[in-house]
């Protein structure tokens, strides 16, 4: 029997250490396919958190989950599918990715801050995806906090996703 | 088995009251997907050859009291978790992160960032080279200060079970009066949080090793 290590929060201070040059980058914004999702953080005050960090993974354009390495240090060719980034001072993230392939595309997503004891774990959906309507997991949400899990399309290559921790739509967090 | 990990809500956690989520989480229908069960991979050639070692990033040694920190990422049922990325971040022996936004008025380190990051090797252990950092007042409340720590990212298999904590120290008069480590109820989760003082680690002459193994939480069964 092991016992599980407790999380704690990942405070004020990592700014330094776990942000990195390419970690919003999963793909570099001139690739012909990238798309870009951001957003903002937000308590539940409706104040941005200028001091969140976000982490996406997802599959890719071919639906599989990427097994290339190369998160920390982008070589430009290899898709490794994991992205980083921490807010800025408006409490705004952004990603640079390539849409997952698949019948229902979606990104995970954990979001780490100072009074966050645990990440809250959750999912971005993409809008006018025909797939969304049967999928299992967006299907056992209450119909009217499923907008919370899709983002917003802005144009064609560009979507936005804000993440309310809490309040009237806060965004849907899963225990998994 | 109960649920280790502190709740979200703890207000004598002053951050906690506006940040945690109020609405109660979901179950997703069928558990999580194949993405969520697994893990980016990371590899050996992206890590500096000092990240590992807190004490060599700079051009001379930094103060305080040069310490090892090591101990294995185990899954669920004890299996060790080869090639993952732990990442650790940290004070320094004042008290003062490097970051911006610390307004401690204890002196920085020149020799000293704090930052340092390794892969666990094939018996899932991570071994790291740093300073003892030192305790810190914050404005939770007043008088509040923070037991000596060292904050870890841990990323193991499945990206749903990826833990950031913080480590902390044999005996350290500070716990009874922490309300992050006191979020956490049960004295004996507690104690998962604590390292042990280990004179095998120890190196003669050199510096104090302390262990401390990361166990990572149970994959829900894809079926589950
Ligand atoms: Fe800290």
């Amino acid at each position: 029997m092991n016992e599980t290590t407790p999380s704690q929060t990942v405070g004020p201070f990592f700014g330094y250490a776990l942000p990195y040059g390419d970690g919003p980058r999963v793909v570099p914004e001139w690739h012909p396919d990238a798309i870009r999702i951001h957003g903002g953080v937000f308590d539940g005050a409706g104040e941005p958190l200028p001091d969140a960090l976000l982490e996406i993974w997802q599959a890719g354009p071919d639906g599989e989950v990427p097994r290339a390495v190369g998160a920390l240090t982008r070589d430009g060719h290899d898709f490794a599918g994991f992205g980083r980034c921490g807010t800025d001072a408006a409490g705004h993230y952004w990603f640079s990715t390539l849409k997952p392939g698949g019948p229902t595309p979606y990104l995970a997503l954990l979001v780490f801050a100072r009074g966050l004891l645990k990440p809250v774990i959750t999912r971005i959906y993409f809008p006018d995806e025909p797939g969304n309507a049967g999928d299992p997991v967006l299907s056992g949400v209450p119909p009217e906090r499923r907008d919370t899990l899709v983002a917003v399309r802005e144009h064609d290559r560009s979507y936005r996703f804000d993440v309310r921790l809490q309040g009237e739509q806060e965004t849907v967090f899963f225990a998994v | 088995m109960s649920d280790p990990h502190p709740p979200y809500l703890h207000p004598p956690y002053q951050s906690t009251p506006l940040r945690a989520p109020s609405r109660p989480l979901i179950v997703p229908a069928y558990g999580p997907d194949a993405v969520e069960l697994s893990s980016p991979v990371f590899g050996h050639s992206e890590l500096g050859t000092f990240d590992n070692d807190l004490t060599r990033q700079h051009r001379g040694e930094p103060l305080g009291e040069r310490i090892i920190v090591t101990g294995r990422v185990l899954d669920s049922s004890g299996r060790p978790v080869p090639n993952t990325l732990v990442e650790v971040w940290q004070a320094n022996a004042s008290g003062r992160y490097i970051h911006a936004r610390d307004q401690h008025p204890a002196p920085l380190d020149p020799n000293f960032t704090g930052a340092g990051r390794c892969l666990t090797d094939a018996d899932g252990r991570y071994r790291f080279v740093t300073i003892k950092p030192g305790a810190y007042p914050w404005r939770n409340h007043h008088n509040a200060w923070r037991p000596a720590h060292i904050h870890f990212s841990v990323f193991g298999t499945a990206f749903t079970q990826r833990l950031v904590t913080q480590m902390y120290f044999p005996g350290d008069p500070l716990f009874a009066y922490d309300p992050i480590f006191g979020s956490i109820a049960d004295e004996k989760v507690k104690e998962r949080l604590i390292s042990r003082l280990d004179m095998d680690t120890t190196v003669p002459e050199w510096a104090l090793g302390y262990q401390w193994d990361i166990v990572l939480g149970a994959i829900p069964a894809e079926d589950s």
